[in-house]
């Protein structure tokens, strides 16, 4: 569904990512690990094509995303929902909404996908008319992940989405995000919260440095002796 | 007691047209994150298409409305495309670098000008341009009331559009993360070329409907660009409903210096509270009410 292949990223003079390859299958959910600074992000970024490669692909369902200006993404029906959120926190919740339903055929839907998310999130809809940046990080989190799914996509990318977030809440978006795939979408994850990332997985890469060094599924990363050492401290 | 009730009228009368000019500089500022210092000057140049069409074509000065809102808005989109835009795409040339274009733009508006109209003083003079009508013995200007009920009609026009559309919503989003619009399919360089039109527009429409009690003249952009800069920062920068207040305040600053003080000193009052305003609440009246 998603192939990256070759990307190599630079920010001016230094180069972020080297010769990243890798590939996410339709209804899968798929794991991007690594430290901070691993280039995981910027990964993501490149997808979306808010970076642009200085060499490879990104080839998204048939087309050429690298090709594509980064408001143009969300139409062939990919996500992102980014690091950080990133909301527009002095609108309302159910503004923020309707920004992610700008795309022609979401627009149309914009009602039911509504109902649909409010039903979901019920935490949000209590919240509906208040600014989004007075909510708190997991409500944020959820209206960030919400947003995204307005949008109706085939595939999305969740950047670092328990980043600073209290443990019950870290496992409430977990929860989210594979009851995303489950209503089948596919899923790009970004993490560095292993343990919970690894049960749920179907397949893993691992990122050091801005190359890929290690893939395979969920299972054989935890008998890895190298993840066990390296990011699950065992 | 009268003389009081009479200033303050008068002040915030002027103050909408003020909000006006605001509205369009604030819009700008969120979206572009840059003072448009060229801002006087689209309304001196909507001043002067009223004045032709008022002069050589008999068309009452508020019905060219029509006609000065398009041609601005047009202006600005040109602007914004051809003249802002392209510096943003170069990575070593500074934000500041497309302040300095809105300078070197204002001066060739003011000279082509000069070149058209000549430095000469021009008004328009209307059947009602000195008329008053009189509540409880104080008057109201009927041109300065007719601006201040369409400049009214025009701010609450732009905050529906602001709030209840997708491409006012797309615009707030701009201003408020340009990479988070992004994701969300906003193509934010058009979404600078439409904010420029907008705002270029608005200061155009305080310029028609300030025509009929003012005079002009090609350098008149320079002050009011001024002022537009003075609200802006009363208001708090990017904040539109900050900008009503800050036209609002403008207005009644210098009616009240005019009156209290002296004719010659309404500027003044004007600046005072702009330092005033920086030096003890420097994040202007969005600090008070948030928006």
């Amino acid at each position: 569904m998603l192939k990256v292949q070759g990307l190599n990223v630079s920010y001016g003079d230094l180069q972020v990512l080297w010769d990243v390859s890798f590939e996410v299958q339709e209804g899968e959910i798929v794991v991007l690990l690594g430290a901070n600074g691993a280039g995981k992000s910027t990964a993501l970024k490149t997808i979306s094509s808010l970076v642009r490669p200085t060499a490879g692909s990104v080839e998204f369902l048939g087309a050429r995303l690298d090709q594509v200006p980064s408001y143009g993404v969300i139409n062939y029906g990919l996500a992102h929902v980014p690091e950080g959120r990133r909301l527009f926190s002095e609108m309302t919740v159910e503004e923020n909404l309707i920004l992610g339903s700008l795309t022609r055929e979401a627009k149309a839907k914009r009602k039911k996908t509504l109902e649909w998310l409010y039903e979901i999130f019920p935490r949000l809809k209590e919240r509906v008319k208040q600014p989004a940046g007075t909510l708190s990080g997991g409500e944020q989190q959820m209206v960030a992940i919400a947003r995204g799914l307005m949008s109706l996509p085939k595939l999305v990318m969740f950047d670092e989405p328990s980043l600073g977030l209290a443990p019950i809440m870290v496992t409430e978006i977990f929860k989210i995000v594979e009851m995303v795939n489950r209503e089948g979408m596919t899923v790009l994850l970004v993490e560095q919260n292993v343990h919970h990332t690894l049960a749920m997985c179907d397949r893993a890469y691992v990122l050091e440095n801005g190359r890929i060094t290690l893939s395979g599924t969920g299972q054989e990363f935890l008998n890895n002796d190298h993840i066990k050492e390296a990011y699950l401290g065992i | 007691m009268e003389v009081f009730f009479q200033t303050l009228v008068a002040g915030v009368l002027k103050g909408g047209l003020y909000a006006l000019i605001g509205l369009g500089m604030t819009l700008i500022m969120g979206v572009m994150g840059i003072i448009n210092l060229a801002h006087g000057q689209f309304m001196m140049v909507a001043m002067y298409i009223t004045y032709t069409l008022f002069h050589f074509f008999g068309l009452d000065p508020y019905t060219t409305l029509i006609i000065s809102m398009p041609s601005l808005f047009l202006l600005g989109l040109v602007i914004q495309k051809f003249l802002l835009n392209p510096l943003m795409k170069v990575e070593s040339i500074l934000p500041e670098n497309q302040v300095l274009m809105t300078v070197g733009i204002a001066m060739v508006l003011t000279e082509v000008a000069r070149f058209i109209f000549t430095s000469n003083y021009l008004s328009v003079r209307t059947s009602y341009s000195s008329s008053a009508f009189y509540v409880g013995g104080i008057s109201f200007s009927v041109p300065l009331s007719i601006a201040f009920i369409l400049a009214c009609l025009l701010t609450l026009g732009l905050f529906l559009f602001l709030i209840k559309t997708d491409l006012g919503r797309s615009i707030r989003a701009v201003s408020q993360d340009s990479g988070a619009a992004e994701l969300m399919g906003i193509d934010s360089a058009k979404i600078k070329v439409i904010t420029m039109g907008i705002g270029a527009g608005l200061v155009a429409s305080a310029g028609t409907l300030l025509l009929p009690i003012y005079y002009l003249f090609p350098d008149i952009g320079g002050p009011f660009t001024t002022k537009a800069f003075i609200i802006t920062i009363l208001g708090g920068l990017g904040s539109t409903v900050g900008a009503i207040f800050g036209g609002l305040i403008l207005g009644l600053a210098e009616s009240f210096g005019a009156t209290y003080i002296g004719m010659d000193f309404e500027d003044l009052v004007g600046l005072i509270i702009f330092l005033l305003v920086l030096l003890f609440l420097p994040g202007g009246i969005r600090r008070l009410t948030k928006v």
